[in-house]
């Protein structure tokens, strides 16, 4: 009965309201890990030093 | 709550919530073994600029650079940066699942979950094993370009799995997911030794990796379950909106 109440809304959400709020997520994600994991600036490095060792992120 | 709403909050509780569960784990397990390598990396870098006592560089780090003060102050920048990777991490889980139309629950949370591990840090350590300080490696720029080729190829041939579920499916994931691995990871030319003994180094690369499980089996099925939780709510107030 849940089961298809939920597939209910999600088919019912159209595709481009999926798309628009799937972008929108997966440049969050991308801004984030990004940002983090990969940005050069040494102030950011230095603070993500360990994060990123641990992550397995290349880091030196 | 509108579909974005529901992503966002459950990507930020998810990896709130997996993050904070990693940092104590890594706080543990595997910042001990940085630190530790570190001190063998500090030893080592007067004598291989003998000629230049006065020389404050410790691998790149620039001295002139902000960082954090060892301690406390160390632990917390690690925490944060753990946590926004985290979030990262769960919005990227949610962004695959929205765009393939695989919705992600409590139920099937622990593949995605898995999925994510492999295509984020298993495959990436398959060419470039996670490092610690004082270790030598390739050009910095050069690995990530390939991590981030290796993470990308991988998580899209795991998805070509799931969603096509036929061997052409299959056959191109394995294509996908053999590529970067064939293609090779940067590594540096001619024989160079590490500083830091092996023994941490094999310690640290199992921990990492353990972590980073342990992370991805917490993040997959909460970011599921609140998934769930949140359409059930608005699922909910809906049907009382109508009564």
């Amino acid at each position: 009965m849940n089961t298809q109440i939920q597939t209910a809304t999600v088919a019912s959400l159209s595709v481009s309201q999926r798309v628009i709020a799937g972008v929108l997520a997966l440049f969050l994600g991308l801004v984030l890990v990004g940002g983090v994991g990969f940005a050069s600036d040494m102030a950011i490095h230095n603070g993500a030093h360990d994060m990123r060792h641990s992550l397995g992120f290349p880091c030196h | 709550m509108k579909l974005f709403q529901r992503i966002f909050f459950a990507a930020v509780l998810s990896g709130l919530a997996a993050g904070l569960v990693m940092s104590a784990v890594q706080q543990w397990r595997v910042a001990p073994l940085i630190l530790e390598a570190e001190v063998y990396e500090t030893a080592a870098a007067p004598a291989e600029h003998a000629h230049d006592s006065a020389t404050p560089a410790v691998h790149e780090h620039d001295a002139d650079a902000w960082a954090p003060q060892d301690g406390l102050e160390r632990i917390g920048y690690t925490v944060l940066a753990n946590i926004l990777a985290s979030i990262g991490f769960a919005f990227l889980l949610a962004a695959v699942s929205v765009l393939s139309g695989i919705q992600i629950t409590a139920r099937n949370g622990v593949i995605w979950g898995l999925g994510g591990f492999v295509a984020l840090q298993l495959a990436p350590a398959f060419g470039l094993a996670p490092e610690l300080p004082g270790m030598p490696a390739a050009d910095l720029v050069a690995r990530q370009a390939w991590w981030v080729g290796t993470a990308l190829a991988t998580g899209v041939g795991i998805l070509a799995i799931a969603r096509f579920r036929n061997w052409t499916g299959i056959a191109l994931a394995a294509v996908l997911i053999l590529a970067p691995h064939l293609i090779g990871a940067p590594q540096l030319a001619g024989e160079h030794v590490s500083v830091v003994p092996a023994h941490l180094a094999s310690e640290f690369a199992a921990a990492s990796l353990a972590t980073g499980a342990l992370f991805w089996l917490i993040a997959g099925p909460l970011l599921g379950w609140l998934n769930e939780r949140f359409t059930r709510a608005e699922v909910t107030a809906l049907k009382g909106a109508h009564a």
